[in-house]
């Protein structure tokens, strides 16, 4: 018994199959347990209003759309590496997710900037970068979309990965060193663990979070299970084809 | 090597090979620019260093497509790919003629186009060091982003989506040393940090490069 099992297309349909309902199930009630909990049940801030009720779906979010381009950049890796295809179409079927959530982040947070900072946009570097991850997104997707060929798709947007991550991470520090920040910094800092949200605030977050990451999780089962059907059709049409 | 070099440049200078083309388009966009913000000199001095950076880029990319692609067509990538050369040879000669034939000039020409652009005297020397910096990184990348998409048909487009992402970190402190230069601040944080991606980038990118036209021209 080891993870490399379901690299085997039928055991991850198996797998996917029974896991899925308790991810959308648990992705679904923490979500609204905790945009309920966020957005009625607690106070006001004293300085933002209800504005601050925002955070409860443009942090989740945010991070989300970091750890899905980490997801696919381990995914890209293991396909490099050990060449199983239900790991390639695993990143492909993070992507357009990953985007959205950098999208959903990127629009809350004007909507946010607007009455907070007085502006929709402003070239922070925390804004910058994520615009520049949106655009790695597109990218990546785009090169999906160009090549016929699905190994080599595979292949080529792997590689894409692997270097974009790399000037993603470069972008980030460029775009620091270029604008002082507008932003502020992290409110729940891990390393140190000196948070700056109040509990009232910090318990629905953290139930949004864990609620993102598992949608975010069921969303990549169930796309995966699609491309992998969706291969499996092509397959036996080619098959067709050729007994005809 | 030096064979395939020379054959490189003289494509590149033949008719058809684009060699100017990147210039008159270095030249068009300065020459916009007025057009589109006003011809107050002022202005125009504050915006020269990040305008030129931002032309010389956009040059750069504009003959990317060429850059395999043509040998793609008439068959002597493959020539290539199964010559004794190593791979990661061939496309470093790649971007360097690349480079001599666009970012040279367009380094030779900034100054030049400087002038019109009413850029302060002190930011000439750092403009052209900048760019002398900066261009070689460009040419890297941009084989990096030809070579992943020239198995696809019409992917002009799509090289620019993927490539330009990329080109953040050098435009940012490129245009940095350039406009610190100009306003006479210190610079050698960005001058440093754009020498360093440039040289990372030519270490590093020509492997990336390589494995991505072995993958895709199997």
């Amino acid at each position: 018994m080891s993870i490399w099992q379901y690299a085997n297309p039928v055991k991850f349909l198996t797998l996917s199959a029974r896991v899925q309902p308790y991810l959308w199930a648990s992705a679904a009630a923490a979500i609204l347990v905790g945009l309920t909990w966020g957005f009625f049940g607690t106070p006001d801030d004293f300085r933002q209003g209800s504005t601050v009720k925002i955070i409860y779906l443009h942090v989740p979010s945010a991070l989300m759309a970091i750890n899905a381009w980490f997801m696919m950049l381990v995914a890209s890796l293991i396909w490099l590496i050990r060449r199983h295809h239900v790991s390639a179409l695993t990143a492909k079927a993070a992507a357009p997710v990953g985007v959205v959530m950098t999208l959903i982040a990127l629009v809350t947070g004007a909507l946010w900037g607007q009455p907070m900072w007085g502006t929709w946009w402003a070239w922070d570097p925390r804004l910058t970068s994520f615009l520049i991850l949106f655009l790695f997104y597109l990218g990546y997707i785009a090169l999906w979309e160009a090549i016929e060929d699905p190994d080599t798709a595979a292949d080529l947007t792997s590689v894409l990965c692997l270097v974009g991550s790399v000037f993603a991470v470069l972008s980030r520090y460029a775009v620091q060193f270029w604008n002082q920040g507008l932003h502020q910094g992290t409110s729940i800092p891990v390393a140190t663990g000196g948070r700056t949200v109040a509990d009232v605030f910090f318990y629905p977050l953290v139930l949004c979070m864990v609620g993102f990451g598992l949608l975010f999780l069921a969303l990549v089962f169930y796309r995966t299970g699609t491309e992998i059907r969706l291969r499996r059709a092509r397959a036996l049409r080619a098959r067709a084809l050729k007994e005809l | 090597m030096i064979a395939l070099l020379l054959r490189d440049l003289r494509l590149a200078f033949r008719a058809g090979g684009g060699f100017g083309l990147g210039l008159a388009f270095f030249l068009i966009v300065v020459t916009l620019v007025p057009f589109a913000v006003g011809p107050q000199s002022s202005l125009l001095g504050t915006i020269a260093p990040g305008i030129l950076w931002l032309g010389a880029l956009l040059a750069c990319l504009l003959s990317l497509d060429r850059l395999l692609a043509l040998d793609q067509e008439d068959g002597s990538l493959d020539l290539l790919l199964t010559a004794p050369l190593p791979l990661e040879a061939v496309v470093s000669l790649k971007a360097l003629a690349h480079w001599l034939t666009t970012g040279l000039p367009l380094v030779l020409a900034a100054p030049f186009l400087g002038v019109l652009l009413n850029l302060p005297g002190p930011g000439y020397l750092w403009l052209c060091l900048s760019l002398a910096l900066g261009t070689p990184a460009l040419s890297v990348i941009g084989t990096f982003g030809a070579a992943l998409t020239v198995g696809v048909k019409r992917g002009g487009l799509l090289l620019s989506l993927l490539v330009l992402p990329l080109y953040v970190p050098s435009l940012i402190f490129g245009a940095e040393v350039a406009r610190r230069g100009a306003a006479g601040q210190p610079l050698e944080t960005p001058l440093l940090m754009l020498a360093g991606i440039t040289c990372g980038t030519i270490a590093l990118m020509p492997f990336a490069s390589a494995a991505v036209l072995r993958l895709g021209l199997r």
